[in-house]
């Protein structure tokens, strides 16, 4: 294992035992993921993505094979605060203030109340909210509040982030809005970034590597490694390139039987 | 028999409907101007409804002992502000505050208690349920021969009232937060006691708001049919069942006033708290119309 | 099925233990006190027996309960005085027929009120005042005046029962018959249906569900009101009469089996209602 491994996963299974017979989410997943990776997960439902996703935030327990996040088993580093998590709705707390919001894990984890604000006001900035930090979820827009979920799980420096179809309850306009932010954040920060999608546009603009995924069951199809440079206009992804790359990754969702009955 | 004001207050009666009718078809411009409007349609026919109870009550000469009009109810309670004022500390601040306090206040901390056990929520909600549907008021002689004569009895019976509602809303606001909510403070590494403070209790408000509103209302009939079935010479309910007996019609009348106003009041209060705690939830914060 | 059942059976069996234990700790001082002045030494096993059989405990052992609930129904003639069928019915009786009288004219006035602004504006505010004011505190009141002018035994209960569940009725209606989505109403605009139309098809199967939940709180609040309607007569007839009797004759028996009584009887009257929702939804097709 090298030393900028953050993810390993090795012939990782997960069954679900259910009243129609057992459900095999992952079957043999053989992954590594490396330090300021950005990975997209990308397939249709069922094929795992998001079961992957939590087996590795320590929601979700494998039924067999191996995985370590950081060198640890996935419940040490959840322990050890490792990775923000950054669900598919908001889920901001409607009594709490934006930076209330932001403040909840620093509460939670024990920062000093001049740490806790300091960084609120921080990551606030990092996404584009300041001057918001008063105000209450339901005053935002569907794109501000999960900003604001981004800001939350960035705020105790976590170095992976977790991040499960974060914009898939946005309109077109603000998701490449929010893409290219996060691209920049990613930038800027250089975190480790695991992001679970269904758009192959936006897997192949936001991520360094592609994992294609098929479900019945749930395996890795095909893992591309993305040629693009790392400065992206959003125009990009007229360009030759790009439309290979999303070739590649539909070829291989038809190979996993995605686009079946 | 005096025709004139009965058909007079009938008058009346009729015209201040007609203005509602013509007032409810407006469309005032204006969040001031509309809750003007919800406010005065409801009071002109409150007005009415006593304009028209007094007109009929005197221009028809019904015997007092059967419906005094309401301008000697006024009289007769602003006569016994001293009875008055007795009884409602008896009742109200003695019986029915305390009794609410400890009552949903138990409650709270049963439903807290027993939340780390599915298996003993599963066993009290239905039986919690039951009970809160069964005639309760009825334990109240039992409660006086236990704790005598004087209001801890009625409070006693308030206490039970209230505990079963309150601990079922609870225990159901307790089960509100969502998945994603709960696997958010798992992926914090976050306790038991940091979830419940942050995210169940705040998600349980609105529960816990709906209980402690029906119980306000509970706790006052509670406190008042329990002094029916035995009390000392003070109190709400013995008021009205000694002047009902001695035919003491508006006195009756009097005490019945000041129940309707505790009531409404006490229920007022708490509204007023669950607007301010509950502040962020959707059925507060506005979307009604 | 089981494993719901388990749990609400181990809560009842720890109710009943609990309270057989009370029954042995509340009664106790009188035992000892009776033994005293006989000058007698009592022991525990003794003891214990005496306080589950006693006459007039502070607590009766449940199946003290039991028993005099049996001998007061299956043992008794049903037009006897003293038989717990006869009194249950003189409160069932007014019961339901307040409960009848409530529930129309809780759908009658929910009706109007969704139709007419005027009445929406000046009556609704009132109706969910009232609520919060304690109806039942008039109840003894209202039986004496209408026992004044001449209308007494089962009708004034029935007003009672009637009022208290009138209120959750109309509530309850007028949020069901409210509750059609906007989507809905304007499907039906574009039919050109008229306003009685859109109510017999839309609102009013809509606001089924609505319907039986608050007959299930009127049921309930109608068999109180029933009850406490029974006190201000002198304690003639009724289950609320036999409340009274016992607390007057310190009958304590007495007083636990016709709570009893009540709860059962209330318990029945939910479930019916109850299994009636179940019935109708699935008629409907909206069973869940």
């Amino acid at each position: 294992m090298k030393a900028n491994t953050i993810i390993e996963a090795k012939h990782l299974s997960l069954t679900f035992e259910t009243n129609d017979g057992p459900v095999h989410a992952l079957k043999n997943v053989d992954l590594t993921v490396n330090a300021g990776d950005f990975v997209a997960f990308i397939g249709p439902s069922g094929c795992g993505k998001t079961t992957f996703l939590r087996v590795i935030a320590d929601l979700e327990q494998p039924t067999a094979g191996s995985i370590t996040v950081n060198g640890v088993s996935p419940r040490e580093a959840r322990l050890s605060r490792a990775y923000g998590y950054v669900f598919q709705a908001a889920g901001l707390y409607p009594w709490r203030s934006i930076a209330g919001n932001v403040r909840l894990p620093l509460e939670i984890m024990g920062y000093s109340r001049a740490e806790r604000e300091e960084r609120a006001a921080r990551t606030l900035e990092l996404v584009g909210l300041t001057g918001f930090e008063g105000k209450f979820p339901w005053q935002l827009s569907g794109g501000m509040q999960q900003r604001a979920s981004i800001a939350r799980a960035l705020a105790f420096d976590a170095d992976l982030l977790l991040m499960d179809e974060p914009f898939g309850a946005l309109d077109e306009i603000s998701r490449d809005h929010l893409n290219e932010q996060l691209l920049a954040l990613w930038a800027k920060t250089r975190k480790t970034v695991c992001f679970v999608t269904h758009s192959i546009p936006e897997a192949v603009y936001l991520s360094t590597r592609i994992v294609v995924m098929s479900p019945r069951p749930g395996r890795v199809t095909d893992v591309i490694d993305s040629p693009l440079p790392s400065e992206r206009p959003l125009d990009i992804r007229e360009s030759p390139e790009f439309l290979e790359i999303a070739a590649r990754v539909r070829d291989g969702l038809r190979a996993g039987h995605s686009y079946d009955d | 028999m005096s025709w004139g004001v009965v058909l007079g207050a009938i008058g009346f009666w009729l015209a201040a409907w007609a203005l509602n009718a013509w007032l409810a078809q407006r469309t005032p411009k204006g969040a001031a101007a509309r809750r003007a409007q919800r406010l005065v349609v409801p009071a002109i026919f409150g007005l009415s409804l006593l304009v028209l109870w007094e007109g009929i009550t005197r221009g028809a000469n019904v015997p007092t002992v059967l419906l005094p009009p309401p301008s000697m109810i006024g009289e007769r309670f602003a006569a016994s502000t001293g009875i008055l004022w007795a009884d409602f500390k008896q009742t109200f601040l003695q019986a029915v505050l305390i009794g609410y306090a400890l009552g949903c206040g138990s409650a709270f901390l049963v439903a807290i208690a027993i939340d780390r056990s599915p298996f003993l929520q599963r066993g009290l909600l239905p039986v919690g349920n039951l009970i809160s549907a069964l005639p309760i008021i009825g334990i109240a002689p039992i409660m006086v021969m236990w704790f005598g004569f004087d209001w801890p009895s009625k409070a006693a019976v308030v206490v039970v009232m209230t505990f079963f509602p309150t601990l079922v809303n609870t225990v159901q606001g307790l089960q509100a937060a969502e998945t994603m909510q709960r696997d958010l403070m798992h992926t914090y590494a976050a306790s038991y006691w940091q979830t419940l403070f942050k995210l169940r209790l705040p998600a349980a408000a609105p529960f816990i708001f709906n209980a402690l509103k029906i119980c306000s209302t509970l706790a006052l009939i509670g406190a008042i049919v329990a002094e029916f079935f035995g009390t000392p010479i003070v109190g709400m309910g013995f008021r009205i069942s000694t002047g009902v007996g001695r035919m003491d019609i508006d006195l009756v009348w009097a005490e019945i006033a000041v129940a309707a106003v505790a009531g409404s009041a006490f229920y007022g209060v708490v509204v007023l708290i669950e607007r301010a705690v509950t502040f962020w939830h959707p059925s507060v914060r506005g979307q009604r119309d | 099925m089981i494993a719901r059942a388990l749990p609400v059976a181990t809560v009842v069996a720890t109710i009943l233990v609990l309270w057989y234990l009370f029954a042995v700790i509340l009664n106790a001082p009188w035992e000892r006190d009776q033994a005293a002045r006989a000058g007698a030494q009592i022991t525990t096993s003794q003891l214990i027996a005496n306080t589950m059989a006693q006459k007039r405990p502070v607590l009766p052992a449940p199946h003290q309960v039991v028993v005099e609930i049996w001998n007061t129904t299956a043992l008794k003639k049903i037009t006897s005085k003293r038989s717990l069928v006869f009194h249950g019915w003189i409160t069932l009786s007014s019961t339901l027929l307040g409960f009848a009288i409530g529930t129309v004219m809780g759908v009658l006035l929910a009706v109007g009120i969704v139709h007419n602004r005027a009445m929406e504006m000046s009556v609704m505010p009132w109706v969910v005042a009232s609520q919060t004011i304690p109806i039942l505190a008039i109840a003894p009141m209202i039986i004496v005046v209408l026992n004044a002018v001449g209308l007494s035994g089962l009708l004034p209960k029935a007003l009672i029962s009637a009022y208290l569940s009138f209120f959750p009725v109309v509530v309850g209606m007028v949020k069901g018959l409210t509750s059609p989505d906007v989507l809905q109403l304007d499907l039906m605009r574009t039919y050109g249906a008229s306003r009685r139309q859109t109510l017999w098809k839309l609102r009013w199967p809509s606001s089924v569900p609505y319907l039986f939940t608050s007959m299930k709180v009127a049921v309930a609040a109608s068999l109180v009101g029933a009850i406490v309607g029974e006190l201000p007569t002198g304690a003639v007839a009724g289950l609320g009469a036999r409340l009274l009797a016992g607390s007057y004759y310190g009958q304590t028996i007495q007083i636990w089996s016709a709570l009893f009584a009540a709860a059962a009887l209330a318990a029945t009257l939910v479930a019916l209602v109850g299994l009636a929702n179940r019935i109708v939804l699935r008629r409907m097709g909206m069973a869940r």
